[in-house]
């Protein structure tokens, strides 16, 4: 009769810290950083607080590396899709932890040598990548099917032209007209879409602190 | 005829990367040297810093990494030089992590290199902080405790440039170098909007238009959008540099992907007309 009653103490308990605990702490951050928005009171209050969510985060790191091990540890263990890369990625992560924490991350240091020589160029080819994914994108997406597609083609060659030296060679006035299209219809669609963003925003947010949205606690 | 236009309607996407690869590095070689002419928001991001008095201080938040550098690299050594030129004190700080390296280097090119700029005095690297919007909201609080030392290990209060720094309102502006998020929009969410202070940016073409809104409301007293931004503001300067080399590459590209688009608009039209007559 003892156990049952128990186990089943111990599942509200359970229960109890996995949903009610979370939507407390929620319910009171949120409402708390809101309060502090409005409130120069509860500054000094706030400040300590920003520290520990600093902290939380850096600690979110230590999870974040875990994770990345867990994960390709498995796949490089069965040598699933990619385990070779994983390899890299793995060794990579050790590398760099290891010269950033004993040799330091300051100009002249090998940490900063790899940044320059191995990083800096991998990004900027992947970045440098996306201008010739951008023309054949352009070439294939710009057609003009319909009096929409119409309008966006049309506007996006004007913008495309009018931003470089070129439009300017072409037209003096292109600029100022390019300046145009972008502070009065592009900017009233972006507004619109913004106010419109930020509204769902708030009414989510609120949902969040008030416990009627849960799913950020593992999508029940 | 109708198989030419299939074949140019469906052109191997090779073919446009050769084209595009050719209207970007010829120019390199041989510059067309197009003049261009400064839009309103360069100039007011110019005017920000122009109309700044000598000696006040201002926060440099360095948030991009190497894949935006062709974009934002210029700009960023056109903002040092055009500060350390004013004699303004630069305070800088990084929410990502990729952009202590850049800060730093920026500072060594520029200030050190161009002006002979003391560290510690007259400009001081704070680093990298994680935290996202957080770090930016306690530093609307107090600087030195959300940046107790500095990039080098360095004690943030005992740096001269540090003294009678405590939050934002010790500073002139806010000068942002950024590259996605957290960046600009996360500058004017929770601190231009919370603790008043003016902000200025330098950001990606793709972000530029996102930024519109806010540049009309008066929350950003400034924009540099892109590499066009850049070679506009270096022009300003009296110095061009790597934005204004790269003006005349992208042109031709531009020119070059508008000229795709309109041989793909040729290709579908003539189809289209072809299958209705077959009709």
């Amino acid at each position: 009769m003892d156990k049952p009653l128990t186990a089943f103490r111990y599942k509200i308990q359970k229960n109890h810290m996995r949903r009610e605990v979370p939507i407390i702490i929620c319910f009171l951050a949120g409402f708390f950083f809101i309060g502090n928005y409005f409130s120069p009171r509860l500054q000094p209050v706030a400040q300590v607080v920003n520290q520990w969510a600093i902290i939380c985060i850096a600690f979110a790191y230590v999870l974040g590396v875990a994770n990345i091990l867990r994960v390709n540890y498995q796949v490089i263990k069965r040598k699933g899709r990619d385990w070779l890369y994983k390899i890299v990625l793995v060794a990579g992560l050790f590398i760099m932890l290891y010269f950033g924490i004993f040799g330091g991350v300051k100009e002249g240091t090998t940490f900063n040598w790899i940044f320059y020589n191995a990083m800096y160029p991998m990004q900027a080819t992947m970045f440098a990548l996306l201008a010739f994914y951008i023309a054949s994108a352009a070439f294939r997406a710009f057609r003009i099917r319909s009096f929409q597609a119409a309008l966006l083609g049309i506007t996006a060659v004007l913008v495309m032209i009018g931003r470089v030296p070129v439009g300017e060679y072409i037209w003096k006035d292109f600029p100022p007209f390019v300046e145009w299209i972008m502070n009065v219809p592009q900017l009233a669609a972006k507004r619109a879409i913004m106010i419109g963003a930020a509204l769902g925003a708030i009414s989510t947010g609120l949902k969040v602190l008030i416990g009627l949205e849960k799913t950020y606690m593992g999508g029940e | 005829m109708k198989e030419f236009f299939e074949k140019l309607e469906k052109l191997d996407r090779r073919v446009i990367f050769i084209f595009v690869a050719t209207a970007l590095i010829l120019p390199l070689f041989l510059p067309l040297n197009i003049k261009f002419s400064t839009t309103p928001p360069v100039q007011s991001f110019y005017d920000a810093i122009e109309f700044l008095t000598p000696g006040s201080k201002v926060l440099l938040s360095v948030d991009y990494d190497p894949g935006s550098m062709p974009e934002l690299w210029p700009m960023h050594l056109a903002a040092v030089r055009q500060l350390c030129r004013k004699d303004i004190k630069i305070i800088s700080s990084q929410l990502w992590a990729t952009g202590s390296p850049l800060a730093e280097r920026a500072f060594n090119e520029i200030a050190v290199g161009e002006f002979n700029k003391k560290y510690g005095v007259d400009f001081v690297n704070l680093g990298f902080k994680e935290g996202r919007e957080v770090v930016m909201v306690s530093m609307g609080n107090s600087i030195p405790q959300t940046f107790p030392t500095d990039y080098h290990g360095n004690k943030t209060k005992d740096l001269s440039i540090m003294k009678e720094v405590k939050n934002f309102s010790d500073l002139a502006i806010i000068v942002n170098i950024s590259g996605g998020l957290p960046g600009t929009k996360e500058w004017i969410l929770q601190v231009q909007s919370r603790f008043h202070i003016k902000l200025i940016s330098g950001c990606t073409a793709v972000s530029a238009p996102e930024f519109y809104p806010y540049l009309q409301s008066g929350q950003l007293s400034g924009l540099l959008g892109g590499m066009k931004g850049a070679a506009e503001y270096e022009q300003l300067m009296g110095k061009p540099g790597l934005g204004t080399k790269g003006m005349d590459s992208q042109s031709v590209a531009h020119i070059v992907i508008f000229f795709f688009i309109l041989v793909g608009n040729i290709a579908y039209f003539s189809l289209k007309g072809m299958k209705e007559e077959s009709k």
